[in-house]
């Protein structure tokens, strides 16, 4: 029994039964399969982690936030009067988050590329726009560049999803996805 | 000097059991229980103020009772009770005296002293940082050091264990190899130290840095080994429950494991590759390679993955082959419908099987794909993962092995037997809905740990799918049915302990002989038809699962 000693005094000499081995067999192959999908998807997919990310000084980031806002700022938008920020297509664009904002709101045209920088200037963040449902981490020194190209237009909520402290609930940002010319 | 120790023998299974050990053993179980009913309470605030139509506590009990119940249940109920399955899988299993038992006790001392501290600061309402408690957002210090105390606690019953596997070889009470269950348990030993010292190499410098002595954490570096004791902890519960389903499989059944090499190498594949699982939370992480990433996240090449569908098989396999020597050999199926099933030992551990294995395991694989948790990390997705898992996984199979404890270590007979015949059936069912729909609402992009998913105060308006709110109203309705599960087991084992009945005589359900069930490898083995055929639908759905969801994935934003 499993709460006795083996039989045999080296159980690692036990032959093994066939329905077993046939299982282990197929279990592996599918292990390796899942295995590859990752790899594969990286080469033949089109949603992949970015591998970019530099360390940054939390002012630095802010600064360069700040200038971004300034040169394409068209608006504003919300109860905190969030600028709301117009940048063109192929660009760099900035999103800031601190306890407890989203900044700034972004418009971004459908089916065009951004240069997506996130950082955080305090604590961790959870960067969820929604319902794309797309979850990235945001930290704070840690300057991270995804390439993003929206696929559906509308108005996106940024929740955070990474818990922040009280008003963690309360920090909700947008991303408007506006339809080409 | 040392006195000689006592044993009796026990009037159900004829094991010598060491005094000491059998003290040891009812402490850390019954402290574990308690815990259990103080996390479970957290843990139903919590789900009501997740329901959206009750919404239950304010915003900053909510967090502090979310961190409570993480805490509590998580890390204090499994380890406790995890004490008490080692010592029991040593001493009591290998015939053997317990070593140091006063150190079992001074271990045990750490232990409550560090929850009650760490429980302490998180009540007093300074210290809701969650159980992870990342950097650089900061709990007291004294937060840290209950941990820390805890943590110190377990590392001593983690060498208790390994001492008596000393003793049990110096003196020679068993021959060849330990049992398959105290191996089981020696690997849950061996991650739980592996556990222990990254808590140590994370939890002491942010205990200074809580003081003012270390001016700087970094908040990835604290991620990577944090998760790898937040992680790994975890494993410790699988290695430990998947040891009990094979100790009820022998205890109601008789059952031998199919083969001891492959459920061993099984466990093995464990204590080479479980641990790396820390960057399952670290997938959409910025700055760290997705090579990284891809290797960590696989364990390896999904090698532990392999031995866990290994365990789905030859659990269910060794009770197959019991039941057909015992003559249900009627189709496939007939020695499972005439297992036991009023018996909450064996509907627990079976149930705990089947949501561990489908529920839990096929999620946690598929959301532990670097790309697919693009689309899961930190939504609700993610408790409703680990509820499938630590909840209906191991706690369960926790619960059903007290009800075979009780009359054995504590010898009482069970008060309310109705009630524990029901018993796994409204805990299992009802986490297993919960941990279902909370998965649903995760893909529908509601965010864990978060107070208002109606975004009321928020400077823009946002509203999720009216699903998301259903979904998340049966959530509610299911927690409040796995909590009334979860609460007729603490009454139940309680009032047993406390009131019921001395065990006079063996009862019926004492331990059958063993019965050989398998002559490894030849023409005597017993074939298990049914279990491969479940292991076979277990694959199917596992294999659609996992591509459904890259499809949808394959659906939102192009990123790269």
């Amino acid at each position: 029994m499993s709460i006795t000693p083996p039989e045999q005094k080296v159980w690692f000499n036990e032959p093994v039964e066939k329905t077993e081995v046939i299982w282990v067999i197929i279990a592996l192959a599918w292990a390796l399969i899942m295995f590859a999908m990752m790899p594969l998807w990286h080469l033949k997919g089109t949603q992949n982690m970015s591998n970019e990310a530099y360390r940054i000084q939390p002012d630095v980031y802010q600064a360069r936030v700040d200038a971004f806002v300034e040169k394409f700022k068209v608006g504003e938008e919300g109860h905190a009067k969030t600028p709301v920020v117009r940048p063109p297509a192929g660009s760099d664009v900035y999103m800031l988050a601190r306890l407890w904002e989203w900044y700034p709101v972004l418009e971004l045209e459908k089916g065009k590329s951004y240069r997506l920088h996130l950082s955080s200037l305090d604590w961790q963040h959870g960067f969820s726009v929604q319902p794309a449902n797309i979850n990235l981490q945001v930290h704070p020194g840690i300057d991270e560049v995804v390439t993003i190209t929206p696929t559906d237009s509308g108005d996106f909520g940024i929740i955070c999803n990474e818990y922040c402290g009280i008003g963690h609930h309360t920090m909700l940002g947008k991303i408007r996805v506006v339809a080409g010319k | 000097m040392v006195a000689k120790p006592v044993f009796r023998t026990c009037g159900f299974t004829g094991l010598k059991i060491h005094d000491e050990a059998e003290k040891l053993i009812k402490i850390n179980a019954v402290t574990a229980i308690v815990v259990l009913a103080v996390g479970g309470l957290f843990g139903l605030l919590v789900a009501l103020t997740r329901w959206p139509t009750v919404h239950l506590l304010p915003a900053d009990l909510f967090y502090l009772a979310l961190t409570a119940h993480g805490i509590d249940i998580l890390i204090v109920w499994c380890i406790f009770f995890e004490v008490a399955l080692m010592y029991f899988a040593s001493s009591i299993l290998l015939q053997t005296r317990i070593a140091t038992p006063k150190m079992g006790w001074v271990s045990y001392a750490l232990m409550v002293l560090g929850a009650a501290i760490t429980n302490w600061k998180v009540l007093e309402g300074n210290s809701s940082v969650m159980m992870t408690s990342y950097v650089p957002m900061q709990a007291d210090p004294l937060f840290y050091v209950g941990l820390i105390l805890f943590a110190v606690g377990a590392l001593i019953a983690c060498f208790i264990f390994l001492g008596t596997l000393v003793v049990a070889k110096a003196e020679k009470t068993y021959e060849g190899s330990i049992p398959l269950v105290t191996f089981g348990a020696l690997v849950a030993c061996i991650i739980a130290i592996y556990t222990i010292a990254s808590g140590a190499i994370i939890l002491i410098p942010t205990f200074l840095w809580s003081i003012g002595l270390i001016s700087h954490i970094d908040p990835l570096m604290y991620k990577v080994v944090w998760w790898g004791m937040g992680h790994s902890s975890q494993q410790i519960n699988v290695a430990a429950h998947i040891a009990v389903w094979y100790a009820i499989a022998a205890i109601l059944f008789g059952a031998k494991p199919l083969s001891e090499k492959v459920s061993r190498c099984a466990y093995l594949t464990y204590i080479f590759f479980l641990q790396i699982a820390s960057a399952h939370h670290l997938l959409v992480e910025p700055g760290l390679s997705s090579a990284y990433k891809i290797f960590n996240t696989s364990y390896g090449m999904y090698l532990a993955v392999l031995g866990s569908m290994i365990h789905g098989l030859t659990v269910p396999g060794c009770i197959e082959a019991a039941q057909r020597r015992k003559g249900f050999n009627n189709g496939m199926f007939e020695w499972l419908r005439k297992a036991p099933w009023g018996n909450p030992v064996f509907s627990g551990m079976f149930l705990s099987l089947i949501l561990f294995g489908f529920l839990g395991g096929i999620s946690g694989v598929t959301m532990g794909v670097e790309q697919i948790n693009i689309m899961i990390h930190n939504t609700i997705y993610v408790p409703g993962h680990f509820h499938a898992t630590v909840a209906a996984g191991t706690t369960l199979a926790f619960m059903a092995i007290t009800y075979f404890l009780v009359p054995v270590l504590f010898r009482r007979e069970l008060v309310l037997p109705g009630l524990a015949k029901l018993q796994p059936y409204l805990f299992g069912l009802g986490m297993g809905v919960f941990s279902l729909f909370m998965m649903g609402a995760g893909t529908l992009g509601v965010s864990r740990r978060h107070w208002d998913m109606a975004f009321s105060d928020a400077p823009h308006a946002f509203s999720h799918a009216p699903a998301a709110f259903l979904m998340m109203g049966i959530v509610g309705v299911a927690a409040v049915i796995a909590v009334i599960g979860g609460a007729l087991f603490v009454l139940v084992i309680v009032g047993s302990v406390l009131f019921g009945k001395p065990v006079v005589h063996a009862p019926a359900a004492a331990a059958p002989a063993p019965s050989p069930v398998a002559s490894y490898g030849n023409a005597e083995h017993v074939a298990v038809p049914g279990t491969f055929a479940l292991a076979l639908l277990f694959l199917t759905m596992f294999v659609l699962y996992y591509f459904v969801n890259w499809k949808y994935l394959a659906s939102t934003w192009i990123m790269s």
